[in-house]
């Protein structure tokens, strides 16, 4: 970007007596360009469009409490002390006072209690971090079930995953570090969990821990792995993120003027600006409302670790839930001694359940780009209903996390309805089975139908909620059209079609291709005709014709009563109730049928 | 939909990507294209936007005054008594000062947006992320004349030893993190092996059980029927955290139970190693190794509070419910001449969860 250029446009657009925003800062922008060229940056970026609706702010409230994450943390080290030597605390905390405890604690307490505001920003990190995880959880749903993950985003899905993780990673090492019975506690399960692992699990716990559990070097490893490793991994993938966003454009909803190949919105400056600023702000905002009335892990009521007492009912933060849910689910009598080694299969299948779990959540995109063997661009964030399929597997994965998630609280259930505890497992674990399995046939069902319900208001107008008697006597319920604006928000573009298995050049049809095959037709199953033009056109023929008909038959009745009267020369004056343009509807069945083998063509709709 | 729309698409002829199993609607419904611009309110009604004017500046002045009151309950609220309440004022003033400095900022922000900024829909249009041709053929020009200057694919001999060198240079970086934990010395010959450490505790003949965390002995005419004590070896008392207290104690914690003899049927218990009815079993969950020590007198059940695997006392400690899949270790006790509850020996297993090398 040449200097001349800026300068042109410079003038251009501004009085040559007084540039845009005054002297100075045209001649700070002069200077920094000469050395950036960041007018290029400006331009591409300045007036960017972004499209606008509420779901695509959750992804704005995972980054912006990490940035609350950031500045609170930053806070923090500057009085957090990561060592484990030993101290007696000396503190204002006075239930606390001559104890002994690591520094860590210690510090702990004196940032609670010996700075003013302390404890407040020990809260809004905490609060922080645990609005940051889920808020990455529900953003993630949101992609998941809009497809927003589809070609080209698939690579973003996945840095998106390893951001998830990371930032799960980081809650867990923030919350061991203040050395305090519960964070004990918690790396006490983490050290068992190690070592159950087959070959290595002995070694990596006694690495990690620096010998013995607990040992005096655990505290400072995590430190740096929750200051400095992961931060940083998470800071640069989160760039690339952004970046690939930008790259991409964002997704939008269809609508009227919205297509694949356009984006639809306001621009960057000065819309944006205010509105994700003024978002910043508010979750920021929000935050500190939450640290400054809720207490968040009252370490002083805990004490120092020690490895001896545990109090019932404590629970981890929220998003590591699931995985000590799995922990607690797994079915009794799982170890063995095999070729003179242990194998805790009481440990390996929930790491295992789990790892599983989270891969195909990684892969899910390209599981889906596999089956429909789509290679095209898809920048349309699809309506969940529109692919039931996907839709009912999300459900399905949403309930098998959510039941992990309840089981890390069984005790907690069992004690406060009144229920024993083997009574909660065994139905946790079972739900764990087939809460999935109902969930995603029911979830399909629901999506279904309100596709269907979508084409009839479609084609039919919704229901006004009026009932109406006709002249003859007749009660309908009539309904009025949808605008043309609202119409392409209910109807689905594309359909697909089940892969017919064809044999290759020497006449032999791959494993994979049936595999592909069988997989298609499940996931394509029960799909409904698209809508044509030609559909809407006839349904609005019908309509008028069905509103010429009441006119007529109304007209009619109105002519002979004026005949029963004996004034058949009165005047006509049609009934005129101040709604028009609404008919009668009567439900229409549209799935397309597979099982005839002729799977390509898709049927007219019966019963229309 | 509407892939054809693609304003570039005489750039990319070389690209047609393939729709899979989507199948076009030949007659899809008309887009209508944007709708009409609606005005708001403050558009239409002069009155309207000067509100919004004034709530968009009242809202940043309320921040103003939030900072200015956080500032000001910094030094209002004390904390300095080291009383619960005041840190509790502090806390809440300060926090619901900065709070509605930053709320305020950020509502007054998203209304000027909303109601004042121009809220006219552009659109811009959409390009295939795939570079164009030219672009992609320069790319490829790249890498080869690269390729060719450099012999890269051509001299299989340094490319591969450069590889494997590469390789190997991260292999001395991981050796070091052998570092991470002791090894062993002449003082302290097990200190490097994890499978030694683990498989003993300080439990030793004739060491007396204590109370934890005092350290006081145990004598088994004051243990009640039905009670459970949480014990500790009687020297452990007397270490420091630098001398490996909190290790110690990982290992040898213990849960000690007085049942009625009759509760310890012989076929299910080692009665050699109880004493009167009484009972000692390794505190650590074979589980994960959480602190087993939920004690139901009326069933003489153990519970472990994390992932609730439960024990049966009168049974050798055998697991009756949960993930634990082990008895948990049993501490042979009797008493010494002065009737005080004595350890006959270390456990007979490493206590605490399952490893590998554990058998």
């Amino acid at each position: 970007m040449s200097t001349a250029t800026v300068h042109q446009t410079d003038t251009e657009k501004t009085q040559p007596e007084k540039p845009l925003g005054g002297r100075f800062v045209a001649g700070a922008a002069n200077y920094i360009d000469e050395r950036t060229s960041i007018s290029g940056f400006v331009k591409e970026l300045g007036r960017k469009i972004f499209p606008d609706h509420w779901s695509f702010m959750l992804g704005e409230i995972a980054l912006w409490s990490f940035v609350v994450v950031l500045l609170s943390g930053t806070f923090l080290t500057f009085f957090f002390q990561a060592s484990m030597v030993e101290t007696h605390y000396e503190g204002a905390y006075l239930p606390m006072v001559g104890v002994e405890m690591s520094a860590a604690l210690d510090s702990t307490l004196r940032i609670s209690f010996d700075i003013r505001g302390g404890l407040l920003v020990r809260q809004i990190h905490h609060w922080a971090a645990l609005v940051f995880v889920a808020g990455i959880g529900v953003h993630m749903l949101r992609v998941f079930f809009t497809g927003a993950f589809r070609k080209p985003r698939e690579l973003n899905w996945v840095i998106g995953f390893v951001l998830f993780i990371l930032a799960m990673g980081e809650g867990f090492t923030g919350y061991s570090l203040p050395d305090d019975l519960l964070s004990g506690n918690g790396l006490r399960i983490i050290d068992g969990m190690i070592k159950g692992i087959p070959l290595i699990g002995t070694w990596t716990s006694f690495l990690l821990f620096g010998g013995e559990f607990p040992g005096t070097d655990i505290v400072g490893r995590l430190y740096v792995l929750h200051i400095l490793l992961l931060p940083a991994i998470l800071v640069a993938l989160l760039a690339v993120h952004l970046m690939l966003m930008i790259v991409n454009k964002h997704t939008q909803f269809a609508g009227p003027g919205r297509t694949n190949s356009n984006v639809v919105g306001y621009p960057m400056m000065p819309v944006y600006m205010s509105k994700m600023g003024g978002f910043f702000f508010i979750t920021f905002g929000v935050i500190v409302l939450i640290a400054s009335l809720f207490t968040i892990n009252p370490i002083w009521n805990y004490g120092p670790y020690d490895p001896s007492p545990v109090s019932a009912g404590t629970q981890p933060d929220w998003y590591i839930g699931f995985a000590d849910g799995a922990l607690r689910l797994v079915p009794p009598h799982l170890e063995f001694v095999l070729f003179d080694r242990t194998w805790s299969f009481n440990i390996l299948i929930p790491l295992a359940g789990l790892g599983i779990f989270i891969v195909l959540v990684m892969l899910y995109p390209f599981i889906e780009a596999w089956i429909t063997g789509d290679k095209r661009e898809h920048h349309i964030a699809q309506r969940p209903r529109h692919a039931p399929t996907r839709t009912a597997i999300g459900v399905a994965g949403v309930i098998f996390y959510a039941v992990l998630w309840a089981a890390a609280s069984s005790d907690i259930i069992a004690t406060h309805f009144h229920l024993t505890m083997e009574g909660v497992i065994h139905t946790l674990q079972a739900l764990l089975i087939l809460g999935p399995i109902f969930g995603y046939f029911i979830t399909k069902r629901i999506a279904l139908a309100l596709q269907k319900k979508d084409r009839e208001i479609a084609l039919h107008g919704y229901e006004s909620g009026r009932i109406v008697r006709l002249p003859g006597g007749e009660y309908i319920e009539v309904h009025q059209p949808v605008d043309e604006y609202e119409l392409v928000k209910l109807v689905d573009f594309e359909t697909n079609a089940p892969l017919v298995v064809r044999p290759d050049d020497r006449g032999r049809i791959a494993w994979h291709q049936n595999l592909r095959s069988s997989i298609s037709r499940w996931f394509f199953e029960d799909r409904l005709v698209p809508l044509t033009q030609a559909d809407i056109d006839e349904a609005r023929a019908h309509q008028h014709h069905t509103l010429e008909h009441i006119d007529a038959e109304e007209t009619a009745e109105i002519q002979g009563a004026h005949e029963r009267a004996g004034v058949p020369d009165a005047p006509l004056h049609p009934i005129d109730d101040g709604h028009h343009g609404e008919t009668a509807n009567r439900p229409s069945n549209v799935i397309i049928p597979d099982d005839d083998g002729d799977t390509k063509k898709p049927k007219k709709p019966k019963g229309d | 939909m509407a892939h054809e729309e693609d304003a570039l698409e005489h750039e990319r002829a070389s690209w047609k990507p393939s729709p899979g199993l989507a199948v076009a609607v030949p007659d899809p419904v008309q887009n209508p294209g944007l709708p009409p611009h609606r005005a708001r309110t403050t558009d239409k009604d002069p009155a309207a936007m000067k509100r919004a004017v004034r709530t968009v500046y009242t809202l940043f002045y309320l921040s103003l005054a939030g900072s200015i009151w956080a500032i000001a309950a910094y030094m209002l609220f004390p904390i300095e008594s080291g009383r619960i309440i005041d840190i509790r004022h502090n806390n809440l003033f300060i926090g619901l000062g900065i709070a509605l400095a930053l709320f305020a900022i950020g509502v007054g922000a998203i209304h000027w947006s909303k109601a004042i900024m121009s809220d006219k829909e552009f659109i811009e249009p959409r390009h295939a992320t795939r570079g164009r041709d030219t672009t992609r053929e320069a790319a490829v020009e790249a890498f080869r004349e690269a390729n060719e200057e450099s012999g890269f694919g051509r001299r299989a001999v340094i490319r591969n030893s450069l590889i494997a060198a590469l390789v190997a240079s991260v292999a001395p970086g991981i050796v070091l993190f052998r570092g991470l934990a002791p090894e062993s010395s002449e003082e302290h010959p097990i200190a490097g092996d994890p499978v030694a450490l683990l498989s003993h505790t300080m439990w030793k003949k004739g060491m007396r059980l204590a109370h934890d965390p005092s350290g006081e002995p145990i004598r088994a005419a004051d243990l009640t029927l039905g009670s459970a004590v949480h014990v500790i070896p009687q020297p452990l008392a007397e270490l420091s955290h630098h001398e490996g207290y909190l290790e110690e104690k990982a290992k040898a914690i213990v849960l000690l139970m007085r049942l009625l003899p009759e509760q310890l049927p012989a076929e299910h218990n080692n009665l050699e190693w109880a004493y009167d009815g009484i009972v000692a079993y390794s505190k650590v969950c074979t589980h994960v190794g959480c602190p087993v020590a939920l004690y139901e007198q009326q069933t003489h059940h153990l519970l472990c509070p994390c992932h609730q695997s439960q024990f049966d006392v009168s049974r050798s400690a055998a697991v009756i419910f949960g993930p634990a899949a082990r008895p948990l270790p049993q501490l042979p006790i009797t008493v010494d001449d002065e009737g005080y509850l004595i350890a006959q020996d270390d456990f007979h297993e490493p206590v605490g969860p399952s490893f590998w090398e554990r058998h």
